[in-house]
Protein backbone atom coordinates (compact mmCIF):
# COMPACT_ATOMS: atom_id res chain seq x y z
CA UNK A 1 0.00 0.00 0.00
CA UNK A 2 1.97 3.22 -1.08
CA UNK A 3 1.35 6.68 0.36
CA UNK A 4 -0.90 8.42 -2.73
CA UNK A 5 -3.17 5.13 -2.06
CA UNK A 6 -3.90 6.08 1.63
CA UNK A 7 -3.98 9.59 0.88
CA UNK A 8 -6.60 8.47 -1.40
CA UNK A 9 -8.41 6.52 0.55
CA UNK A 10 -8.44 9.55 3.55
CA UNK A 11 -9.83 11.67 1.00
CA UNK A 12 -12.93 12.78 3.03
CA UNK A 13 -11.07 13.56 6.19
CA UNK A 14 -9.03 15.53 4.24
CA UNK A 15 -11.30 17.94 2.55
CA UNK A 16 -13.60 18.12 6.10
CA UNK A 17 -9.81 18.82 7.85
CA UNK A 18 -9.19 21.71 5.18
CA UNK A 19 -12.38 23.38 5.04
CA UNK A 20 -12.41 23.68 8.85
CA UNK A 21 -8.71 25.10 8.88
CA UNK A 22 -9.87 27.69 6.25
CA UNK A 23 -12.75 28.38 7.37
CA UNK A 24 -11.17 29.14 10.92
CA UNK A 25 -9.16 31.55 9.21
CA UNK A 26 -12.19 33.01 7.82
CA UNK A 27 -13.85 33.13 10.75
CA UNK A 28 -10.81 34.69 12.44
CA UNK A 29 -10.24 37.68 9.88
CA UNK A 30 -13.74 38.25 8.85
CA UNK A 31 -15.59 37.99 12.25
CA UNK A 32 -19.41 37.03 13.41
CA UNK A 33 -20.76 39.22 10.24
CA UNK A 34 -19.42 36.13 8.05
CA UNK A 35 -20.80 33.26 10.50
CA UNK A 36 -23.91 32.57 8.05
CA UNK A 37 -21.70 32.14 4.91
CA UNK A 38 -18.97 29.93 6.68
CA UNK A 39 -22.05 27.78 7.42
CA UNK A 40 -22.98 27.54 3.91
CA UNK A 41 -19.51 26.54 2.93
CA UNK A 42 -19.14 23.90 5.91
CA UNK A 43 -22.74 22.28 4.96
CA UNK A 44 -21.08 22.17 1.38
CA UNK A 45 -17.68 20.64 2.95
CA UNK A 46 -20.17 17.91 4.33
CA UNK A 47 -21.90 17.06 1.56
CA UNK A 48 -18.91 16.69 -0.58
CA UNK A 49 -17.08 14.28 1.99
CA UNK A 50 -20.87 12.30 1.65
CA UNK A 51 -20.16 12.22 -2.05
CA UNK A 52 -16.88 11.11 -1.49
CA UNK A 53 -17.69 8.55 1.23
CA UNK A 54 -20.81 7.11 -0.45
CA UNK A 55 -19.06 4.87 -3.69
CA UNK A 56 -16.88 2.53 -0.52
CA UNK A 57 -20.75 1.75 0.69
CA UNK A 58 -22.46 0.99 -2.88
CA UNK A 59 -19.70 -1.23 -3.79
CA UNK A 60 -19.53 -3.20 -0.79
CA UNK A 61 -15.08 -2.42 -0.06
CA UNK A 62 -14.02 -4.52 2.25
CA UNK A 63 -10.32 -6.40 2.63
CA UNK A 64 -6.79 -4.98 2.49
CA UNK A 65 -7.27 -2.19 -0.28
CA UNK A 66 -9.20 -0.20 2.22
CA UNK A 67 -6.49 -0.27 4.79
CA UNK A 68 -4.73 3.10 4.80
CA UNK A 69 -1.35 4.07 6.44
CA UNK A 70 -0.82 0.34 7.32
CA UNK A 71 -4.09 -0.02 8.60
CA UNK A 72 -4.18 2.75 11.19
CA UNK A 73 -7.62 3.78 8.94
CA UNK A 74 -9.85 2.05 6.94
CA UNK A 75 -12.20 2.91 5.00
CA UNK A 76 -14.67 0.15 3.92
CA UNK A 77 -18.57 -0.22 3.73
CA UNK A 78 -19.18 -0.35 7.48
CA UNK A 79 -17.28 2.83 7.97
CA UNK A 80 -18.92 5.09 5.12
CA UNK A 81 -21.98 4.32 5.87
CA UNK A 82 -21.42 5.53 9.48
CA UNK A 83 -20.09 8.71 7.92
CA UNK A 84 -22.99 9.23 6.05
CA UNK A 85 -25.28 9.58 9.35
CA UNK A 86 -22.65 11.12 10.50
CA UNK A 87 -21.90 13.64 7.88
CA UNK A 88 -25.42 14.30 7.18
CA UNK A 89 -26.79 14.66 10.95
CA UNK A 90 -23.77 17.11 11.56
CA UNK A 91 -24.67 19.23 8.03
CA UNK A 92 -28.64 19.23 9.72
CA UNK A 93 -27.02 20.54 13.34
CA UNK A 94 -25.43 23.52 11.05
CA UNK A 95 -28.85 24.08 9.02
CA UNK A 96 -31.21 24.68 12.15
CA UNK A 97 -29.04 26.42 14.05
CA UNK A 98 -28.44 30.28 12.12
CA UNK A 99 -32.16 30.79 13.48
CA UNK A 100 -31.83 29.36 16.98
CA UNK A 101 -28.66 31.32 17.71
CA UNK A 102 -30.00 34.25 16.15
CA UNK A 103 -32.57 34.94 18.31
CA UNK A 104 -30.28 35.08 21.39
CA UNK A 105 -27.86 36.86 19.42
CA UNK A 106 -25.36 34.09 19.94
CA UNK A 107 -24.73 33.27 15.93
CA UNK A 108 -20.80 33.12 16.07
CA UNK A 109 -18.91 32.12 13.27
CA UNK A 110 -16.65 29.34 14.99
CA UNK A 111 -19.87 27.01 15.82
CA UNK A 112 -19.88 25.83 11.95
CA UNK A 113 -16.23 25.20 12.42
CA UNK A 114 -16.11 23.17 15.88
CA UNK A 115 -19.19 21.27 13.95
CA UNK A 116 -16.98 20.23 11.12
CA UNK A 117 -13.89 19.64 13.72
CA UNK A 118 -16.37 16.97 15.60
CA UNK A 119 -17.69 15.74 12.45
CA UNK A 120 -13.55 14.87 11.20
CA UNK A 121 -13.23 13.17 14.82
CA UNK A 122 -16.51 11.16 14.50
CA UNK A 123 -15.42 9.88 10.83
CA UNK A 124 -11.93 8.48 12.62
CA UNK A 125 -13.65 6.81 15.06
CA UNK A 126 -15.48 4.69 13.06
CA UNK A 127 -12.91 3.77 10.35
CA UNK A 128 -9.83 3.66 13.24
CA UNK A 129 -8.00 0.27 12.12
CA UNK A 130 -5.91 0.74 15.66
CA UNK A 131 -6.50 2.36 19.09
CA UNK A 132 -3.87 4.94 18.46
CA UNK A 133 -6.56 6.16 15.47
CA UNK A 134 -8.79 5.37 17.96
CA UNK A 135 -8.45 7.78 20.59
CA UNK A 136 -7.07 10.60 18.55
CA UNK A 137 -10.70 10.96 16.70
CA UNK A 138 -12.63 10.65 20.08
CA UNK A 139 -10.67 13.19 21.41
CA UNK A 140 -10.92 15.50 18.23
CA UNK A 141 -15.04 14.90 18.63
CA UNK A 142 -15.04 15.71 22.00
CA UNK A 143 -12.92 18.58 22.80
CA UNK A 144 -15.21 20.06 20.08
CA UNK A 145 -17.73 18.97 21.60
CA UNK A 146 -17.28 20.54 25.69
CA UNK A 147 -17.19 23.65 23.95
CA UNK A 148 -20.33 23.31 21.61
CA UNK A 149 -22.22 22.46 24.94
CA UNK A 150 -21.11 25.37 26.54
CA UNK A 151 -21.81 27.58 23.35
CA UNK A 152 -24.05 30.16 24.33
CA UNK A 153 -21.57 31.75 26.99
CA UNK A 154 -23.90 33.56 29.52
CA UNK A 155 -26.48 30.80 29.80
CA UNK A 156 -25.96 29.31 33.16
CA UNK A 157 -27.00 26.15 31.85
CA UNK A 158 -25.45 25.65 28.85
CA UNK A 159 -21.77 27.03 30.87
CA UNK A 160 -23.10 24.12 33.40
CA UNK A 161 -23.65 21.07 30.88
CA UNK A 162 -20.30 22.49 29.20
CA UNK A 163 -18.84 21.98 32.73
CA UNK A 164 -20.67 18.58 33.73
CA UNK A 165 -19.86 17.03 29.58
CA UNK A 166 -15.94 18.06 30.04
CA UNK A 167 -15.59 16.24 33.88
CA UNK A 168 -17.49 12.92 32.24
CA UNK A 169 -16.02 12.91 29.05
CA UNK A 170 -12.31 13.50 30.26
CA UNK A 171 -13.18 10.70 33.26
CA UNK A 172 -14.59 8.28 30.28
CA UNK A 173 -11.28 9.53 28.27
CA UNK A 174 -9.06 8.43 31.00
CA UNK A 175 -10.64 4.80 31.68
CA UNK A 176 -10.95 4.19 27.59
CA UNK A 177 -7.18 5.41 27.99
CA UNK A 178 -6.44 2.87 31.08
CA UNK A 179 -8.25 -0.05 28.96
CA UNK A 180 -6.22 0.50 26.13
CA UNK A 181 -2.79 0.82 28.11
CA UNK A 182 -3.68 -3.22 29.35
CA UNK A 183 -4.59 -4.11 26.05
CA UNK A 184 -1.25 -2.71 24.50
CA UNK A 185 0.91 -4.56 27.57
CA UNK A 186 -0.68 -7.58 27.21
CA UNK A 187 -1.32 -8.15 23.79
CA UNK A 188 2.09 -6.30 22.65
CA UNK A 189 -0.16 -4.62 19.69
CA UNK A 190 -2.40 -2.08 19.62
CA UNK A 191 -3.64 -2.41 16.30
CA UNK A 192 -7.15 -4.52 15.68
CA UNK A 193 -6.06 -6.59 13.87
CA UNK A 194 -3.18 -7.72 16.38
CA UNK A 195 -5.46 -7.57 19.26
CA UNK A 196 -7.70 -9.80 17.55
CA UNK A 197 -4.55 -12.57 17.00
CA UNK A 198 -3.25 -12.59 20.59
CA UNK A 199 -6.44 -12.40 22.48
CA UNK A 200 -7.45 -15.48 19.89
CA UNK A 201 -4.71 -17.59 21.80
CA UNK A 202 -6.46 -17.04 25.52
CA UNK A 203 -7.34 -14.35 28.24
CA UNK A 204 -5.36 -13.87 31.20
CA UNK A 205 -6.37 -11.09 33.70
CA UNK A 206 -4.81 -8.46 32.52
CA UNK A 207 -6.53 -8.79 28.96
CA UNK A 208 -9.86 -8.70 31.06
CA UNK A 209 -9.56 -5.35 32.86
CA UNK A 210 -8.06 -4.40 29.28
CA UNK A 211 -11.43 -5.39 28.09
CA UNK A 212 -13.48 -4.40 30.71
CA UNK A 213 -12.02 -0.84 30.80
CA UNK A 214 -12.01 -0.32 27.26
CA UNK A 215 -16.18 -1.10 27.30
CA UNK A 216 -17.01 0.95 29.93
CA UNK A 217 -14.55 3.77 28.46
CA UNK A 218 -17.04 3.62 25.18
CA UNK A 219 -20.25 3.21 27.28
CA UNK A 220 -20.00 6.17 28.84
CA UNK A 221 -19.80 7.95 25.36
CA UNK A 222 -22.61 6.51 23.82
CA UNK A 223 -24.71 6.74 27.44
CA UNK A 224 -25.35 3.02 27.92
CA UNK A 225 -26.61 2.30 31.70
CA UNK A 226 -24.44 2.39 34.28
CA UNK A 227 -22.25 5.27 32.51
CA UNK A 228 -25.60 7.44 31.84
CA UNK A 229 -26.23 9.89 34.11
CA UNK A 230 -24.21 12.87 32.34
CA UNK A 231 -26.87 12.66 29.61
CA UNK A 232 -29.67 14.58 30.74
CA UNK A 233 -28.15 17.18 32.01
CA UNK A 234 -26.20 17.70 29.10
CA UNK A 235 -29.20 17.66 26.52
CA UNK A 236 -31.04 19.74 28.63
CA UNK A 237 -28.70 22.33 29.03
CA UNK A 238 -26.87 22.71 25.93
CA UNK A 239 -28.22 24.66 22.92
CA UNK A 240 -30.90 22.66 21.27
CA UNK A 241 -29.35 22.28 17.61
CA UNK A 242 -25.66 21.22 19.80
CA UNK A 243 -28.11 18.54 21.58
CA UNK A 244 -29.42 17.89 18.15
CA UNK A 245 -25.69 17.07 17.22
CA UNK A 246 -24.61 15.16 20.26
CA UNK A 247 -27.62 12.89 19.91
CA UNK A 248 -26.55 11.81 16.67
CA UNK A 249 -23.28 11.88 15.24
CA UNK A 250 -21.21 10.95 18.01
CA UNK A 251 -23.68 9.02 19.60
CA UNK A 252 -22.95 7.03 15.20
CA UNK A 253 -19.44 7.50 15.85
CA UNK A 254 -19.30 6.02 19.89
CA UNK A 255 -21.76 3.29 18.58
CA UNK A 256 -19.52 2.45 15.50
CA UNK A 257 -16.82 2.60 17.30
CA UNK A 258 -18.13 -0.18 19.81
CA UNK A 259 -18.62 -2.44 16.94
CA UNK A 260 -15.24 -1.94 15.77
CA UNK A 261 -13.57 -2.59 18.74
CA UNK A 262 -15.92 -5.23 20.40
CA UNK A 263 -15.97 -7.41 16.49
CA UNK A 264 -12.48 -6.63 14.68
CA UNK A 265 -10.39 -6.43 18.19
CA UNK A 266 -11.87 -8.56 21.23
CA UNK A 267 -14.03 -10.80 18.81
CA UNK A 268 -12.25 -13.42 19.29
CA UNK A 269 -12.76 -13.24 23.52
CA UNK A 270 -16.55 -12.75 22.47
CA UNK A 271 -17.28 -15.02 25.65
CA UNK A 272 -15.47 -12.18 28.12
CA UNK A 273 -17.92 -9.10 27.02
CA UNK A 274 -21.48 -10.78 25.73
CA UNK A 275 -22.17 -10.70 29.22
CA UNK A 276 -21.19 -7.25 29.76
CA UNK A 277 -23.17 -5.82 26.53
CA UNK A 278 -26.53 -7.41 27.46
CA UNK A 279 -26.64 -6.62 30.94
CA UNK A 280 -25.81 -2.80 29.32
CA UNK A 281 -28.26 -3.44 26.80
CA UNK A 282 -31.27 -4.38 29.53
CA UNK A 283 -30.56 -1.95 32.02
CA UNK A 284 -30.80 0.80 29.06
CA UNK A 285 -33.41 0.05 27.88
CA UNK A 286 -35.41 -0.49 31.51
CA UNK A 287 -33.76 2.82 32.87
CA UNK A 288 -34.53 5.16 30.03
CA UNK A 289 -38.21 3.82 30.14
CA UNK A 290 -38.95 4.13 33.42
CA UNK A 291 -36.63 7.46 34.11
CA UNK A 292 -38.46 9.22 31.00
CA UNK A 293 -41.83 8.63 32.98
CA UNK A 294 -41.73 11.64 35.06
CA UNK A 295 -40.24 14.15 33.23
CA UNK A 296 -41.19 17.72 32.60
CA UNK A 297 -38.83 19.09 30.01
CA UNK A 298 -39.07 17.71 26.62
CA UNK A 299 -35.41 18.05 25.90
CA UNK A 300 -34.42 15.67 29.18
CA UNK A 301 -37.16 13.30 28.00
CA UNK A 302 -35.87 13.01 24.92
CA UNK A 303 -32.48 12.47 26.87
CA UNK A 304 -33.88 8.97 28.31
CA UNK A 305 -35.25 8.35 24.77
CA UNK A 306 -32.21 8.03 23.50
CA UNK A 307 -30.51 6.21 26.30
CA UNK A 308 -33.28 3.52 25.84
CA UNK A 309 -32.69 3.38 22.02
CA UNK A 310 -29.17 2.77 22.56
CA UNK A 311 -30.02 -0.19 24.93
CA UNK A 312 -32.20 -1.86 21.95
CA UNK A 313 -29.22 -1.09 19.55
CA UNK A 314 -26.44 -3.19 22.00
CA UNK A 315 -29.17 -5.79 21.27
CA UNK A 316 -27.64 -6.06 17.86
CA UNK A 317 -24.09 -6.34 19.32
CA UNK A 318 -24.64 -8.84 22.18
CA UNK A 319 -25.28 -11.23 19.94
CA UNK A 320 -22.42 -11.00 17.60
CA UNK A 321 -23.94 -11.91 14.44
CA UNK A 322 -23.15 -10.26 10.89
CA UNK A 323 -26.68 -10.09 10.60
CA UNK A 324 -27.25 -8.61 14.59
CA UNK A 325 -24.90 -5.74 13.05
CA UNK A 326 -26.83 -5.29 10.02
CA UNK A 327 -29.73 -5.07 12.62
CA UNK A 328 -27.75 -2.40 14.22
CA UNK A 329 -26.78 -0.37 11.56
CA UNK A 330 -30.31 -0.36 10.59
CA UNK A 331 -31.39 0.71 13.46
CA UNK A 332 -29.04 3.44 13.82
CA UNK A 333 -30.18 5.32 10.38
CA UNK A 334 -33.51 4.65 11.42
CA UNK A 335 -32.85 6.09 15.03
CA UNK A 336 -31.16 9.25 13.68
CA UNK A 337 -34.03 9.94 11.42
CA UNK A 338 -36.24 9.86 14.50
CA UNK A 339 -34.07 11.86 16.97
CA UNK A 340 -33.50 14.81 13.73
CA UNK A 341 -36.94 15.10 13.33
CA UNK A 342 -37.59 15.49 17.68
CA UNK A 343 -34.93 18.31 18.32
CA UNK A 344 -36.76 19.99 14.65
CA UNK A 345 -39.77 19.91 16.43
CA UNK A 346 -38.03 21.07 19.62
CA UNK A 347 -36.53 23.95 17.62
CA UNK A 348 -39.86 24.56 16.12
CA UNK A 349 -41.45 24.75 19.47
CA UNK A 350 -42.00 28.50 20.68
CA UNK A 351 -43.96 30.91 21.68
CA UNK A 352 -45.55 34.14 20.66
CA UNK A 353 -42.23 35.84 21.54
CA UNK A 354 -40.43 33.26 19.55
CA UNK A 355 -38.56 32.21 23.09
CA UNK A 356 -38.09 28.28 23.05
CA UNK A 357 -40.89 26.32 24.70
CA UNK A 358 -39.15 22.92 26.14
CA UNK A 359 -42.26 21.98 29.00
CA UNK A 360 -44.39 19.62 28.35
CA UNK A 361 -47.00 21.02 30.16
CA UNK A 362 -46.98 23.87 27.38
CA UNK A 363 -47.45 21.75 24.69
CA UNK A 364 -50.97 20.91 25.70
CA UNK A 365 -53.16 21.35 22.90
CA UNK A 366 -51.01 21.87 20.16
CA UNK A 367 -53.14 19.84 17.63
CA UNK A 368 -55.63 22.88 17.65
CA UNK A 369 -53.08 25.27 17.70
CA UNK A 370 -50.21 24.16 15.37
CA UNK A 371 -51.82 21.77 13.36
CA UNK A 372 -48.26 20.61 11.53
CA UNK A 373 -46.37 19.92 14.09
CA UNK A 374 -48.65 17.97 16.37
CA UNK A 375 -49.02 15.65 13.73
CA UNK A 376 -45.26 15.41 12.66
CA UNK A 377 -44.66 14.42 16.51
CA UNK A 378 -47.39 11.83 16.39
CA UNK A 379 -45.52 10.43 13.74
CA UNK A 380 -42.03 10.55 15.97
CA UNK A 381 -43.12 9.58 19.16
CA UNK A 382 -45.33 6.26 17.33
CA UNK A 383 -42.10 5.60 15.66
CA UNK A 384 -39.72 5.80 18.56
CA UNK A 385 -42.28 3.58 20.12
CA UNK A 386 -41.93 1.02 17.36
CA UNK A 387 -45.40 1.13 16.68
CA UNK A 388 -45.87 -0.86 13.70
CA UNK A 389 -47.52 0.89 10.34
CA UNK A 390 -44.43 3.23 11.52
CA UNK A 391 -41.21 2.97 9.90
CA UNK A 392 -39.43 2.93 13.95
CA UNK A 393 -40.85 -0.65 14.19
CA UNK A 394 -38.95 -1.94 11.39
CA UNK A 395 -35.41 -1.00 13.53
CA UNK A 396 -37.04 -2.87 16.36
CA UNK A 397 -38.25 -5.71 14.00
CA UNK A 398 -34.94 -6.81 12.69
CA UNK A 399 -32.79 -6.58 16.00
CA UNK A 400 -35.52 -8.45 17.64
CA UNK A 401 -35.18 -11.12 14.95
CA UNK A 402 -31.64 -11.16 14.71
CA UNK A 403 -31.38 -11.78 18.08
CA UNK A 404 -34.41 -15.06 17.86
CA UNK A 405 -32.43 -16.15 15.47
CA UNK A 406 -28.95 -16.44 17.38
CA UNK A 407 -31.00 -18.32 20.07
CA UNK A 408 -31.36 -15.39 22.72
CA UNK A 409 -34.71 -15.53 23.11
CA UNK A 410 -35.04 -14.39 26.52
CA UNK A 411 -32.85 -11.39 25.60
CA UNK A 412 -35.48 -10.73 22.86
CA UNK A 413 -38.42 -11.38 25.35
CA UNK A 414 -36.71 -9.02 28.09
CA UNK A 415 -36.47 -6.71 24.88
CA UNK A 416 -40.10 -6.61 23.90
CA UNK A 417 -41.76 -6.39 27.59
CA UNK A 418 -39.68 -3.29 28.38
CA UNK A 419 -40.63 -1.63 24.88
CA UNK A 420 -44.02 -2.07 26.08
CA UNK A 421 -43.19 -0.04 29.25
CA UNK A 422 -41.18 2.38 27.05
CA UNK A 423 -44.18 2.94 24.80
CA UNK A 424 -46.10 4.82 27.90
CA UNK A 425 -44.57 7.90 27.96
CA UNK A 426 -44.09 8.29 24.10
CA UNK A 427 -48.22 8.24 24.11
CA UNK A 428 -48.09 10.37 26.86
CA UNK A 429 -46.85 12.87 25.06
CA UNK A 430 -49.21 12.84 22.04
CA UNK A 431 -51.90 12.39 25.01
CA UNK A 432 -50.88 16.14 26.24
CA UNK A 433 -51.03 17.29 22.48
CA UNK A 434 -54.40 16.49 20.98
CA UNK A 435 -56.38 15.59 24.02
CA UNK A 436 -55.28 18.41 26.90
CA UNK A 437 -57.10 21.30 27.48
CA UNK A 438 -55.10 23.73 24.94
CA UNK A 439 -52.20 25.98 26.55
CA UNK A 440 -52.04 28.31 23.86
CA UNK A 441 -47.88 28.96 24.59
CA UNK A 442 -46.98 27.75 21.37
CA UNK A 443 -46.87 30.37 18.29
CA UNK A 444 -48.15 29.50 15.01
CA UNK A 445 -45.24 30.97 12.92
CA UNK A 446 -42.96 28.26 11.13
CA UNK A 447 -39.65 28.40 9.05
CA UNK A 448 -39.28 26.91 6.26
CA UNK A 449 -36.05 24.90 7.18
CA UNK A 450 -37.54 23.33 9.94
CA UNK A 451 -40.97 22.43 7.95
CA UNK A 452 -38.65 20.97 5.12
CA UNK A 453 -37.01 18.53 7.64
CA UNK A 454 -39.69 17.64 9.54
CA UNK A 455 -41.56 16.61 6.29
CA UNK A 456 -38.59 14.89 5.13
CA UNK A 457 -38.41 13.08 7.96
CA UNK A 458 -41.92 12.32 8.81
CA UNK A 459 -42.49 10.60 5.16
CA UNK A 460 -39.35 8.47 5.80
CA UNK A 461 -40.72 7.44 9.42
CA UNK A 462 -44.48 6.91 7.80
CA UNK A 463 -45.38 4.14 6.54
CA UNK A 464 -43.73 5.02 2.97
CA UNK A 465 -40.44 3.88 4.88
CA UNK A 466 -40.87 0.35 4.06
CA UNK A 467 -40.61 0.91 0.45
CA UNK A 468 -36.88 1.01 1.22
CA UNK A 469 -36.36 -1.48 3.26
CA UNK A 470 -34.63 -3.75 0.77
CA UNK A 471 -32.10 -0.92 -0.60
CA UNK A 472 -31.70 -0.51 3.44
CA UNK A 473 -31.00 -3.76 4.04
CA UNK A 474 -28.57 -4.21 1.25
CA UNK A 475 -26.69 -1.21 2.49
CA UNK A 476 -26.14 -2.40 5.90
CA UNK A 477 -25.30 -6.10 4.97
CA UNK A 478 -22.68 -4.52 3.17
CA UNK A 479 -21.34 -2.45 6.01
CA UNK A 480 -21.92 -5.64 8.14
CA UNK A 481 -20.02 -7.89 5.55
CA UNK A 482 -17.39 -5.69 5.94
CA UNK A 483 -16.97 -5.45 9.44
CA UNK A 484 -16.41 -8.97 9.73
CA UNK A 485 -13.86 -9.27 6.87
CA UNK A 486 -10.75 -8.46 8.79
CA UNK A 487 -7.54 -9.25 6.62
CA UNK B 1 14.88 -5.50 40.62
CA UNK B 2 11.91 -3.75 39.12
CA UNK B 3 9.81 -5.34 37.07
CA UNK B 4 6.61 -4.22 34.81
CA UNK B 5 4.37 -5.39 37.89
CA UNK B 6 5.86 -2.81 39.76
CA UNK B 7 4.86 0.08 37.55
CA UNK B 8 1.71 -1.57 36.64
CA UNK B 9 0.75 -1.75 40.51
CA UNK B 10 1.83 2.11 40.84
CA UNK B 11 0.05 3.18 37.83
CA UNK B 12 -3.22 1.49 38.62
CA UNK B 13 -2.76 3.38 42.21
CA UNK B 14 -2.21 6.74 40.68
CA UNK B 15 -5.07 5.82 38.42
CA UNK B 16 -7.86 4.59 41.21
CA UNK B 17 -6.00 8.11 43.55
CA UNK B 18 -7.63 10.29 40.06
CA UNK B 19 -11.12 8.63 40.27
CA UNK B 20 -11.56 8.99 43.56
CA UNK B 21 -10.43 12.67 43.58
CA UNK B 22 -13.25 13.04 40.74
CA UNK B 23 -16.26 11.20 43.16
CA UNK B 24 -14.83 12.00 46.61
CA UNK B 25 -14.50 15.69 46.03
CA UNK B 26 -16.90 18.25 47.29
CA UNK B 27 -14.58 21.52 47.49
CA UNK B 28 -13.56 22.62 43.92
CA UNK B 29 -13.68 22.15 40.24
CA UNK B 30 -9.83 22.27 40.23
CA UNK B 31 -9.10 19.24 41.93
CA UNK B 32 -11.05 17.45 39.47
CA UNK B 33 -8.86 18.99 36.66
CA UNK B 34 -5.87 17.68 38.69
CA UNK B 35 -7.38 14.67 38.96
CA UNK B 36 -7.97 13.97 35.50
CA UNK B 37 -4.53 14.64 34.90
CA UNK B 38 -3.68 12.04 37.28
CA UNK B 39 -5.47 9.60 35.48
CA UNK B 40 -3.83 10.59 32.01
CA UNK B 41 -0.55 10.52 33.57
CA UNK B 42 -0.89 7.14 35.40
CA UNK B 43 -2.10 6.05 32.01
CA UNK B 44 1.45 7.49 30.46
CA UNK B 45 3.40 5.30 33.22
CA UNK B 46 1.62 2.45 32.29
CA UNK B 47 2.25 2.75 28.34
CA UNK B 48 5.58 3.74 29.02
CA UNK B 49 6.67 0.86 31.03
CA UNK B 50 4.73 -1.88 28.93
CA UNK B 51 6.94 -0.07 26.05
CA UNK B 52 10.11 -0.37 27.38
CA UNK B 53 9.69 -4.43 28.47
CA UNK B 54 8.20 -4.98 25.38
CA UNK B 55 10.83 -3.68 23.32
CA UNK B 56 8.35 -1.93 21.24
CA UNK B 57 8.12 1.64 20.38
CA UNK B 58 4.44 1.65 19.94
CA UNK B 59 4.07 2.24 23.60
CA UNK B 60 6.14 5.30 24.04
CA UNK B 61 4.42 7.43 20.85
CA UNK B 62 0.92 6.69 22.17
CA UNK B 63 2.40 8.22 25.38
CA UNK B 64 3.18 11.17 23.25
CA UNK B 65 -0.29 11.72 22.15
CA UNK B 66 -1.93 11.18 24.96
CA UNK B 67 0.42 14.27 26.40
CA UNK B 68 -0.41 16.14 23.55
CA UNK B 69 -4.24 15.46 24.05
CA UNK B 70 -3.97 16.10 27.74
CA UNK B 71 -2.62 19.76 27.34
CA UNK B 72 -5.80 20.33 24.81
CA UNK B 73 -7.58 19.23 27.30
CA UNK B 74 -6.68 21.02 30.06
CA UNK B 75 -7.16 24.42 28.34
CA UNK B 76 -10.21 22.97 26.91
CA UNK B 77 -11.35 22.64 30.35
CA UNK B 78 -9.93 25.60 32.01
CA UNK B 79 -11.88 27.30 29.04
CA UNK B 80 -14.91 26.59 30.20
CA UNK B 81 -14.38 26.63 34.27
CA UNK B 82 -14.04 30.49 33.10
CA UNK B 83 -16.75 30.85 31.52
CA UNK B 84 -18.89 29.24 34.32
CA UNK B 85 -17.44 31.28 36.87
CA UNK B 86 -18.06 34.48 35.29
CA UNK B 87 -21.97 33.56 35.64
CA UNK B 88 -21.75 32.17 38.74
CA UNK B 89 -19.41 33.60 40.61
CA UNK B 90 -18.69 29.80 42.13
CA UNK B 91 -16.60 26.70 41.29
CA UNK B 92 -17.87 24.94 44.12
CA UNK B 93 -18.74 21.18 43.04
CA UNK B 94 -21.63 21.07 45.40
CA UNK B 95 -23.00 24.43 43.92
CA UNK B 96 -23.46 22.75 40.08
CA UNK B 97 -26.77 22.02 40.72
CA UNK B 98 -28.80 23.83 38.20
CA UNK B 99 -30.43 20.76 36.28
CA UNK B 100 -31.67 17.60 38.36
CA UNK B 101 -34.20 14.73 37.93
Amino acid sequence: MDWSQSLRLIAPEETLSVAGLILLLVAAWAGDKAARAISIAAVAALVAAMALVAPALCNGAMGPETAAFGGQMRADAFASFAKLLIYGSAAVALVVAPSFFDRVRAMRAEYPVLVLFAAVGTGMMVSAGDFLTLYIGLEMNSLASYVLAAFLRSDDRSAEAGLKYFVLGALASGILLFGISLTYGFTGTTSFAGVHAALGGGLNTGMVFGIVFVLAGIAFKIAAVPFHMWTPDVYEGAPTPVTLFFATAPKVGAMGMLMRVAIVAFGSAAGAWQQIVIFAAVASIVIGALGAIGQRNIKRLLAYSSINNVGFILIGLAIATPQGSAAMLTYLAIYVAMTVGSFVVVLALRDHNGAPVEDLADMAGLSTTNRLLAWVMLVLMFSLAGVPPMFGFWGKFVVFQAAVDAGFMPLATIGIAASVIGAFYYLKVVKVMFFDEPAGKVGRESELVHSALLIGTSLFLSPLGYLLTKWLGGLTGHAAAALYHFA
Amino acid sequence: MIGVEHYVVVSSILFVLGVLGIFLNRKNVIIILMAIELILLAVNLNLVAFSSFLGDLTGQIFAMFVLTVAAGEAAVGLAILVIYFRGRGTIAVDDVNRMKG
